[in-house]
């Protein structure tokens, strides 16, 4: 393979790689592709209540799962003095506390935060329900409940809006006398009636119970909803609206027929659920969801360091961001700078002392050494030792900038410490030594090239957008790479030389 | 315009920077023959051993403690030039003319005392004009003692002659002339006069400064129209064989006239500015490209400089 498509295939590999990472890590792992991003975490806590009667107490509770449109973030258990264990199957997920003695109140707490899900997990959907039993009625009710299923048969194509034509029935405001009849005088509960009216028109239906999700609500109860099977899929219905589907903001906490709370050796039980909402960082949401998770990116990621490493990173990590504007303005532009690296020095340096300042100090210090430079040079030292005393004299100027800044009550200047000292000096001495060969011009050019790259370096460097993304998707530095490898191909002309050639474009 | 569209560029053949580094530089220049350019004490010895004629070497200082000696060795001649042996793009070199009770005269007029010269050397074995502050060495050559033939052309300073040698033939020359503004240095950038030569015979073709033709030097005031350099087929057989010297295949080649010795190889250069294009008012890259699809051909140095002032050469 020539050099040229090997450089083309490397390059592309790492721009896939590189935005392939960020784009799983956005969209799998939630990572936010813009800085202050907020996602909406519900804290649901369940207070189970009940009295015990000084036996072994064994406590089962139905805990969410896999609820559609939410996801788990977290959970915790609380019972003091309780084992905890798993009571689960297939269809559900329950927790078990279990005591061997227990006398009077006693109170556990099931925590649980989640988060909306764009993404739903329909994962119990397919699954046709077990064979349906026929309720338990008596004759009369029976008969009557039969007509009621042939008047809504009749007024339906399926299963679905046979189930909505019911409800809509039993919710009417002035009901037909058959609905009137059960609701009335047979005191069934709307929901019981839909359910017994499903069961004998054959569609399978079964409870499911859920939250609203509101902000600051004590004492929830959970909501009831009928799930009907229809031909392939579970449809969630409303029983006091009819409507169809989760309704938002909700969490499903169980589905299926069997209890919600079983307590053994205890009375009075309840359950009662508070909810609050809270909004995190997108950011630390999806470290913590991926830390869940175990997804490798996050668990061996600049996460998984102290937040003192992780703040070095979040410079270093800018650096190549300074790079590519130095390889910009070199290939494509054509801009002279002292030093070819030397501007990003300059723009981390003004990252500690913001741009202004850290210009008029950057200016400060050159000129004075430069002066200071110019004696010494009469002096006859050798070269080490000249420029060490050039060094000795940078932080002489600086401190001493510090100082009368401190007593002026400016607060910048005093950052000026985060200069690369050596390398101004070096700057300085080159700049002298370039004033002599070539003359001042050359030393504006290049000096001016400089401050010219580091300022954008700077302003690239301090982007809130920039910041973030280096050090939140750190692959991204892969697709910069391969694009510094295909602009290491450019053979096509710098800005500068279309000005420096244009003499020979005149015909 | 301000700007030249790079389609009329790239229509007239102009070679770019980047182009330059990537398409010639890294693919005919080997890494590991650099040293042999960079270091001008190598390019020496092996110019000595190619037979190549250059300015004789002096003297070398290598440490610090052997310039309590330059004194004896300087003292030793009228005029000499001192430059570090890894130094580029001319830096530090530093020419003295003249010697008298004064002191050391600088073509500019300027008198430094013995301790200068000594300050300047010192400043070079610490590494300050090397690429990357190596130590180096000093060299002192002697003074080329220059053909009055560019007198009337030349101000302050040290004309000399360039030549891109390209797998060994010469592709284009220019000669560079110092005036007053760049300060008798030969940097077409620092305001010398560039002149366009014919690979033919070496008369000028056209001449430019500061990217603006002229038709006389600035400062003497003569015109370009006669100038013809002489020895002119020697110049290009003394470029070409510098390919054979170093297998460098893009090159550039800076030669000297002297009165007695004739042209003299004065300095390599593996990175060769593209100023020269200016100053012919042609583009390189056609002559480039013209000897990349030639077949295979074993000519010799005489046979290279033949060709090229066949194909190159403006009759």
């Amino acid at each position: 393979m020539s050099s040229r498509a090997q450089v083309y295939l490397l390059s592309f590999i790492f721009i896939f790689i590189g935005i392939g990472l960020t784009i799983y890590k956005n969209s799998e792992l939630e990572f936010p592709l813009l800085p202050g991003e907020r996602k909406t975490i519900w804290t649901v806590e369940a207070k189970i209540e009940f009295k015990a009667t000084d036996k072994p107490v064994t406590v089962s509770f139905a805990l969410p799962h896999n609820p559609p449109e939410m996801g788990i973030l977290d959970e915790d258990f609380t019972a003091s003095g309780y084992g905890f264990g798993w009571d689960s199957n297939q269809q559900e997920r329950r927790a078990q506390w279990a005591k061997r003695k227990a006398k009077g109140k006693q109170v556990l707490f099931y925590k649980v935060q989640v988060f909306k899900q764009s993404d739903t997990y329909p994962v119990e959907d397919a699954i046709p329900p077990t064979e349906t039993k026929a309720p338990d009625l008596s004759p009369s009710l029976k008969t009557t409940i039969s007509q009621l299923v042939t008047y809504v048969y009749n007024r339906s194509a399926d299963n679905t809006t046979f189930a909505t034509e019911l409800i809509r029935l039993i919710n009417d405001k002035e009901p037909i006398e058959d609905v009137q009849l059960l609701l009335g005088n047979q005191g069934l509960s709307k929901t019981r009636l839909a359910l017994n009216a499903l069961a004998l028109a054959n569609v399978p239906a079964r409870v499911a119970k859920g939250l609203r999700l509101e902000d600051g609500r004590r004492n929830q109860k959970l909501t009831t909803l009928i799930e009907i099977f229809d031909t392939d899929h579970w449809v969630f219905l409303n029983p006091k609206t009819g409507q169809k589907g989760l309704p938002d903001n909700f969490i499903l906490w169980q589905r299926g027929g069997s209890s919600l709370l079983d307590v053994e050796g205890g009375d009075n039980s309840k359950v009662s659920f508070s909810i609050i909402k809270n909004s995190q960082p997108a950011k630390s949401f999806a470290i913590l969801h991926g830390a869940e998770n175990q997804a490798a990116l996050v668990d061996f990621s600049i996460y998984s360091l102290p937040i003192e490493q992780q703040n070095v990173f979040k410079s270093i990590l800018l650096v190549p961001i300074g790079a590519i504007v130095v390889v910009l303005m070199r290939i494509l532009v054509g801009v002279k700078t002292s030093g070819t690296f030397m501007p990003i020095l300059i723009a981390i340096a003004f990252i500690e002392t913001t741009l202004f300042t850290g210009l008029i100090i950057f200016l400060v210090i050159v000129t004075i050494g430069l002066f200071i430079r110019s004696y010494l040079s009469r002096l006859n030292l050798l070269l080490v030792a000249r420029i060490s005393a050039v060094v000795i004299v940078v932080i002489s100027i600086m401190a001493g900038m510090s100082i009368l800044s401190h007593k002026l009550g400016i607060s910048e200047a005093m950052s000026v410490t985060f200069f690369p000292m050596i390398i101004l000096a070096w700057t300085i001495e080159r700049m002298s030594i370039l004033w002599e060969e070539e003359g001042p011009k050359e030393v504006f050019t290049q000096g001016g090239g400089s401050l010219l790259v580091a300022t954008l370096a700077y302003l690239l460097m301090t982007n809130q957008y920039v910041e973030h993304l280096t050090f939140n998707f750190p692959e991204l530095l892969l697709a910069l790479l391969g694009c510094i490898i295909l602009l290491g191909q450019y053979t096509g002309y710098r800005l500068t030389e279309l000005r420096r050639f244009q003499p020979l474009a005149e015909d | 315009m301000f700007f030249a569209r790079p389609s009329k560029l790239r229509q007239k053949g102009i070679l770019g920077m980047n182009k330059r580094n990537v398409s010639y530089i890294a693919k005919y220049n080997q890494r590991s023959l650099y040293p042999l350019v960079d270091n001008k004490l190598k390019t020496k010895l092996v110019a000595e051993t190619a037979k190549v004629s250059t300015p004789k070497l002096l003297h070398t200082i290598e440490y610090q403690h052997e310039i309590k000696q330059l004194g004896d060795v300087v003292n030793k001649y009228d005029g000499f030039v001192i430059k570090p042996s890894q130094g580029s793009g001319g830096k530090g070199i530093l020419v003295i003319t003249e010697r008298t009770a004064e002191g050391f005269f600088k073509p500019s007029g300027e008198t430094l005392t013995l301790s200068d010269i000594k300050r300047h050397v010192s400043n070079i074995l610490s590494g300050l004009h090397s690429l990357g502050g190596k130590t180096d060495v000093a060299m002192i050559e002697a003074l080329v003692q220059f053909d009055p033939v560019f007198d009337r052309y030349s101000y302050e300073g040290v004309p000399d002659i360039r030549v891109i040698v390209f797998k060994g033939f010469p592709v284009m020359a220019m000669l560079r002339l110092s005036t007053h503004e760049s300060d008798g240095k030969a940097n077409l950038h620092q305001g010398a006069v560039g002149v366009g030569l014919n690979l033919a015979n070496g008369k000028a073709l056209c001449a430019v400064q500061s990217n603006r033709p002229v038709d006389e030097h600035p400062d003497t005031g003569s015109h370009f129209e006669a100038l013809q350099v002489p020895h002119w087929d020697k110049i290009l057989h003394l470029a070409s064989s510098c390919y054979d010297m170093t297998r460098l295949g893009y090159l550039g080649a800076d030669i000297v006239l002297d009165q007695q010795l004739g042209p003299l190889l004065l300095e390599l250069n593996a990175r060769p500015g593209l100023a020269i294009q200016v100053a012919n008012n042609t583009g390189l890259e056609p002559r480039l490209k013209h000897i990349e699809t030639m077949k295979k051909h074993g000519f010799s140095v005489d046979q290279r400089v033949q060709y090229s002032q066949q194909q190159f050469g403006i009759l």
